[in-house]
């Protein structure tokens, strides 16, 4: 090509693609918006969507797995066993609840929208919710106490736990007591019995070592 | 009430008067254009702009302003304080002496003097005397790189705009701006962009050129308001905002009020030249002064929406590619109309 052909050229390419810019910006000019005016107007959320946690306290057995898949250390759990003749109910899945849950905390600030604890919960009370407008003035806002037990339960919770303890602290020394008794008496009988000296040490966990 | 007739028959209570009316459309139009603006680049984009103030965002112009007049009015302590106060008055004079020209109707022109389109010519050019000493009080390089490019860029635009302007003054004879639009009247047909009153012969003969014209016109009219695809004055990317980097509050607005203002101007200018000015397309049908003033309105601000439109088409030009086609692409095709009108008109 000649330099005046490309000179030529070049004109007609950009009046001719500038004619065509304008006529796709024109089409979009009158072609409907996209936007969804958020306050106002929300986007429908898929059906799997993962936001807020929310947690059914009822629910709830104390097993702590939630706390232990959390990747982001989250969720706080504070448990007590509880004593076998106190009743704590039953779950809606009819497990029956055998620990206090003195402390279920869940720092939304933290959490990273993972949903492996939802997955480990044995009764299924930890879900993912569709509510994501929950910003806070002050971070610990963001703190969500689920625990619906008041200090004063946890205390006469406590209460009980510790006199449990005590009653089965007491048996045991009791029972302790009986056993020494008894091994002693039997100790006087035989006296041929040579006490066996260094004995391998017995763990329940490990197996004996072989000699 | 005899003392009040008295007062404005007196000629210069008069002109005091007459010199506020464009003032009034600047304001008013500047509102418009700014919600316009935003609107339509929105649209563009698929977007909806202002929605929240008053019914669509309708309101939001005035929040705009309120703001802007409100702002803290900043001089850098290493500026020239004068000249940086001064800068974006001058270049609001330069763009509102041209307004005095304009025939807004047929009963209603500033100074309908001989010299009309010559003088807006050279009222227009002293915004570049604004621009060039507002880059160089802001005592910054991103100013002064944004003047300097400004100034090149208007001085090469105004030769083929000018060109353009001076095959249509052949054409029509005259450079009396209210002289030019009445020989468009009397309908479409006789808009110089359709060939103009003449014979059906000239007619057709001129229609090409004009249309050539009329397209290096409006071009370089859009490179000397310094809009995209020419705003290299103002290259967000590169320039920060160019010469009104150190801009605060009013001066800024009066900036961004002068800009809008050269817009409508400049479009005016299109208009008039080639669109029959403030002529009714329907001939006498519509015509009137009070009509006469809509057509000229509405006609204008097609053309601001024309430039609006090109600017979110359009990426920046480079700086070379915008020299090229100022002196390489329409300077020469400017010519050749000028010579080839020239022809016509004396055969």
């Amino acid at each position: 090509m000649t330099a005046l052909t490309t000179y030529f050229n070049d004109i007609y390419r950009s009046v001719s693609s500038t004619m065509t810019g304008m006529r796709i910006t024109f089409k979009q000019m009158i072609s409907p918006t996209v936007t969804i005016q958020y306050p106002h107007v929300k986007m429908k959320m898929p059906d799997r969507v993962r936001n807020r946690l929310f947690m059914n306290f009822d629910d709830c057995i104390g097993c702590e797995l939630c706390a232990k898949a959390c990747p982001v250390d989250c969720i706080d759990i504070e448990v007590m066993k509880a004593p076998p003749t106190e009743s704590l109910g039953e779950t809606s899945t009819g497990q029956k609840k055998r620990i206090y849950v003195t402390k279920f905390d869940i720092d939304i600030a933290k959490c990273c929208y993972c949903g492996l604890c939802v997955y480990p919960c044995p009764t299924e009370c930890l879900k993912m919710t569709d509510v994501y407008e929950f910003s806070e003035y002050d971070r610990s806002n963001l703190i969500y106490n689920f625990g619906t037990m008041s200090p004063s339960e946890v205390e006469t919770a406590k209460i009980k736990v510790k006199q449990y303890d005590e009653e089965q602290t007491a048996k045991k020394a009791a029972a302790a007591a009986q056993a020494a008794a008894a091994k002693a008496a039997a100790a006087a009988v035989p006296p041929t019995a040579a006490p066996v000296q260094n004995a391998p040490p017995q763990s329940l966990d490990s197996t004996p070592t072989q000699q | 009430m005899n003392e009040l007739k008295l007062l404005l028959e007196n000629p210069i209570v008069m002109s005091v008067l007459l010199a506020f009316v464009p003032i009034v459309f600047i304001l008013v139009y500047a509102l418009v254009t700014l919600y316009g603006e935003m609107k339509v680049a929105a649209h563009i984009q698929n977007r909806l702009a202002y929605m929240e103030n008053g019914w669509h965002g309708t309101l939001q112009p005035f929040a705009d302003i309120l703001k802007l007049l409100q702002k803290e009015d900043i001089i850098p302590t290493a500026a020239d304080k004068f000249l940086f106060s001064l800068a974006p008055y001058l270049v609001f004079v330069g763009t509102y002496a041209s307004f005095a020209v304009l025939p807004f109707s047929s009963g209603f022109i500033g100074s309908n003097i001989d010299l009309g389109i010559l003088y807006l010519v050279a009222a227009s050019s002293l915004v570049v005397v604004g621009l060039l000493m507002s880059g160089w009080a802001s005592n910054n390089k991103w100013s002064l790189f944004g003047s300097l490019r400004s100034a090149a860029q208007i001085v090469s635009y105004e030769i083929p705009g000018v060109l353009a302007i001076l095959g249509v003054v052949m054409v029509l004879g005259t450079m009396n701006m209210q002289t030019m639009t009445q020989m468009q009247d009397g309908g479409i047909q006789n808009w110089l962009i359709f060939g103009g009153n003449f014979a059906l012969g000239q007619k057709l003969a001129l229609i090409p050129f004009m249309f050539i014209l009329f397209v290096i016109y409006l071009l370089s009219s859009m490179a000397e308001v310094n809009r995209t695809p020419f705003d290299l004055p103002e290259a967000e990317s590169e320039l920060v905002q160019g010469y009104n980097t150190e801009y605060s509050g009013m001066k800024f607005a009066i900036f961004y009020l002068a800009e809008y203002a050269n817009l409508f101007l400049v479009s005016a200018v299109v208009v008039i030249l080639f669109f029959g000015g403030w002529t009714s397309p329907f001939g006498s049908f519509m015509g009137g002064p009070v009509w006469s003033a809509f057509w000229f309105i509405m006609k204008g601000m097609f053309f601001v929406f024309v430039n609006i439109w090109l600017r979110w088409t359009l990426p920046r030009l480079r700086v070379d590619q915008l020299m090229y086609v100022s002196w390489k692409v329409l300077t020469p095709f400017a010519l050749f109309c000028i010579i080839a009108i020239g022809f016509i008109m004396v055969v």
